[in-house]
């Protein structure tokens, strides 16, 4: 983007974790270590100084790019000196937490951002993140833990990586590395025991971690696949007998309302189109194409949800119609779409009278289609997530 | 309710069970790290987590360890207190006797896949752990996914290497812990002596081992989910939804169960989760449509579904109800072709399954 063409974009190496503590810092460092060992041009560009005595040094041997300060009501935070980092120019260059959002004032809001620039530049990139800060997987982090995660990294910017390491640490050993106040300040480890490193959470989110990576591997098989143009039997997926690499297209539809629930089938949608190599579509439908005369609130919702549908690369359209369920029908059938995505809120029978369902509604005219009905998990979360 | 034998622990889990009793007297435990090659670095990982418990005043010996040695490995062995392995003219074997005689805290044995010599107490090398276990001493230990009995011919598929020295991977899930240690595949290679490459998949070489690499991950979220399962039960919570998809197909004589039994295999490859079939029995089916609902559980078996009928008077409750307690998250239902009293009076099936199916995705089906 803003280097001339000729420059090839750095490749982008991610740690990825289930948990603060699990060890990816200290793994990334250690890696870094070793290929500054085979004489490679290693910095750190940037790394959490409070960090623990056995990540401080593995960190020590290598060369650091000097952290931005900056001064925020009165205290001082350190940043990653991108500028410097570029100025510097190493051929790799280590950014510890890429999810972490950046003090205002900086020049970029986030430090993906930041690492963009790297990579744009030429910079191959090293950085570490947890598996809740996955975009994609905000929602199934929700249901498991509870907690709302806010930083999150774009699922598009995970995709560029060229590879993917999961860290893994068994629970246990995470838990002990906690209570030996290894991971967080004295203070911090009663709370931390008692929210996101509570009961069966660690476990859960380990095996996404894993199940992620262990995804993450396999679309990397198939780009690589792809550019040499044959066709490797998959292990993995054992195929049956004669279904070809591209059976029938799968073709993705999400129908879009002003509803919360929307962003997490947006989210959802993108997920099995993915899994599936299916194009994605997201709809809107209202009177006019334009988006004028909704009452304000609701403009906001629906134009948050087509900005966040956007940055997941989903095509977006607003469709012009008076009877909801029958337009997105009719724009599935003429668009040869194979599922539609429909959420479902929960409402009992007396609002049902008064309220349009339209996710019923679409299910009832779409009989020739696949209709996904996915359920709002987050809204029975209360009643499932009590007495943990 | 329920006609079939439901609910029946898996072997695994039984296994298991049996294990941590016979252990839990004395908190023995055992502990595996997984790699998907040779060269991405389980020894050092297991021996270094060896070291910081000596140096955590753990009682912690070696009783045995891998032939060729990196110079990081070496380094950690000297500062561990080592049991040398009996020494046979057929080769080595781990001395039991001088172990237990030392009784330590915690002893490494690497590679735990190893065949002993003639006349050795256990003809396994992991038969030499369960004993150590069954005594008190807890096992850190190390093991390659060809190593595993089931990945055996896939990995000889893949790379075709072979071996006869292997472990059960039912021992494997009834660990107390897996760790998998994962490195991209060039550095993997280049521990192996091979030249360095750029970050990513960029030759054939890369390319195989990126496929145990996945193999390696999904085994290991495979026992991270048992135990998972393991601790839910142990502690009647609530099952997490969401970690692992669950597809549950519920096959009616009316609906096209033959293309969501096809769609139910396809989803269960690509998410690499797991399929169930069931059939709600209600009371008044015609001998053709027992013939046809036949034809669907055979169809649902080759498709490696798990499946069960269901006796009950009101089908979508029994349907959500087994739902929950597989945690399953996604049911597949179909259109009917045609309405019957039932759908009269009550209102349309699927949209009475989709209001009762809180927390649970469902996928429709056209007829």
């Amino acid at each position: 983007m803003h280097e001339p063409a000729d420059t090839p974009r750095g490749s982008l190496k991610v740690y990825l974790g289930y948990a603060a503590g699990v060890g990816k810092t200290f793994q990334m460092l250690a890696d870094g270590r070793a290929a500054a060992q085979r004489g490679v041009d290693v910095a750190v560009a940037y790394f959490q100084p409070h960090a623990r005595p056995d990540t401080i040094e593995q960190a020590q041997s290598l060369e650091m790019v000097p952290h931005r300060r900056i001064e925020y009501r009165g205290k001082t935070f350190e940043e990653m000196d991108t500028d410097a980092v570029l100025l510097r120019r190493p051929s790799i260059a280590l950014v510890d937490e890429l999810a972490h959002t950046n003090i205002p004032g900086s020049l970029r809001t986030k430090r993906w951002e930041d690492v963009q620039v790297l990579l744009d530049a030429g910079i191959e990139v090293w950085t570490t993140m947890n598996v809740q800060h996955i975009e994609s997987l905000n929602d199934q982090v929700w249901q498991i833990t509870g907690i709302q995660v806010r930083e999150t990294v774009p699922d598009g910017f995970i995709r560029q990586a060229a590879e993917i390491v999961a860290v893994d640490v068994t629970p246990d050993a995470l838990l002990n590395r906690l209570k030996r106040g290894a991971v967080y300040k004295p203070e911090m480890v009663e709370k931390a025991l008692s929210g996101f490193f509570k009961g069966s959470n660690l476990g859960a989110l380990r095996e996404l971690t894993l199940r992620q990576a262990a995804h993450e591997v396999d679309l990397r098989q198939s780009a690589y696949d792809e550019t040499r143009g044959f066709q490797v039997p998959r292990i993995s997926e054992a195929r049956p007998a004669g279904e070809t690499d591209n059976p029938s297209k799968e073709r993705i539809l999400i129908h879009m309302t002003a509803d919360p629930s929307t962003a997490m089938l947006i989210r959802r949608g993108r997920r099995v189109a993915d899994y599936l190599r299916a194009d994605c579509t997201a709809v809107f439908v209202h009177q006019t194409p334009e988006l004028s005369q909704l009452p304000a609130e609701e403009r906001q919702a629906i134009e948050k949800h087509l900005r966040f549908a956007r940055s997941l690369q989903i095509e977006t359209r607003i469709l012009p119609g008076s009877d909801v369920a029958k337009t997105v029908v009719e724009f599935a059938r003429q668009n040869q779409i194979t599922q539609i995505f429909v959420a479902h809120t929960q409402i009992g029978p007396l609002e049902r009278l008064r309220r349009k369902n339209f996710s019923e509604d679409i299910v009832r005219l779409a009989q020739d289609l696949q209709v996904i009905v996915v359920a709002d998990r987050s809204r029975t979360l209360g009643s499932s997530q009590a007495g943990n | 309710m329920r006609v079939s034998e439901l609910p029946r622990p898996s072997p695994e889990r039984l296994l298991k069970q049996v294990q941590a009793e016979e252990n839990k007297r004395w908190g023995a435990k055992l502990k595996i790290f997984l790699g998907y090659a040779p060269g991405v670095g389980k020894s050092y990982r297991m021996l270094d987590e060896a070291r910081r418990r000596h140096e955590r005043g753990e009682d912690v010996v070696v009783g045995a360890v891998q032939g060729r040695q990196s110079e990081d490995v070496q380094a950690l062995l000297q500062k561990l207190e080592m049991i040398p392995p009996l020494q046979t003219p057929d080769g080595q074997a781990v001395d039991l006797d001088a172990i237990l005689r030392r009784t330590p805290r915690v002893c490494v044995i690497d590679p735990l896949a190893a065949q002993n010599p003639p006349g050795s107490r256990h003809s396994n090398r992991w038969q030499d752990v369960q004993e150590l276990l069954r005594n008190g001493i807890s096992v850190l230990s190390s093991v390659n996914l060809l190593h595993v009995e089931e990945y055996k011919e896939k990995v000889q598929a893949i790379t075709g290497k072979n071996t006869t020295e292997t472990i059960p991977k039912s021992f494997l899930l009834a660990a107390d812990d897996i760790v998998i240690v994962d490195v991209p595949p060039d550095l993997c290679l280049w521990r192996q002596g091979e030249k360095l490459t750029s970050t990513g998949i960029s030759n054939s070489q890369e390319r195989q081992l990126s496929e145990l690499r996945e193999l390696a991950l999904l085994l290991t979220a495979e026992v991270v989910d048992a135990q998972l399962e393991t601790y839910v039960h142990a502690h009647g919570i609530e099952p997490v939804f969401g970690t692992h998809e669950r597809f549950l197909v519920c096959m009616t004589p009316h609906s096209n169960a033959l293309a969501m039994i096809e769609s139910g295999e396809r989803n269960k490859e690509r998410f690499q989760g797991e399929l169930y079939a069931v059939y709600v029995c209600e009371r008044g089916r015609s001998k053709r449509e027992r013939v046809t609902i036949r034809r669907y559980f055979d169809a649902a078996k080759k498709a490696g579904a798990s499946t069960e009928v269901l006796e009950s008077d009101d089908p979508i409750s029994a349907i959500v109800e087994f739902a929950r307690e597989k945690r399953i998250t996604q049911i597949f239902i179909g259109h009917s072709d045609r309405n019957s009293w039932r759908d009269r009076v009550f209102g349309d099936p699927v949209l009475r399954l989709i209001r009762a199916a809180e927390g649970i995705d469902v996928r429709v089906f056209p007829h």
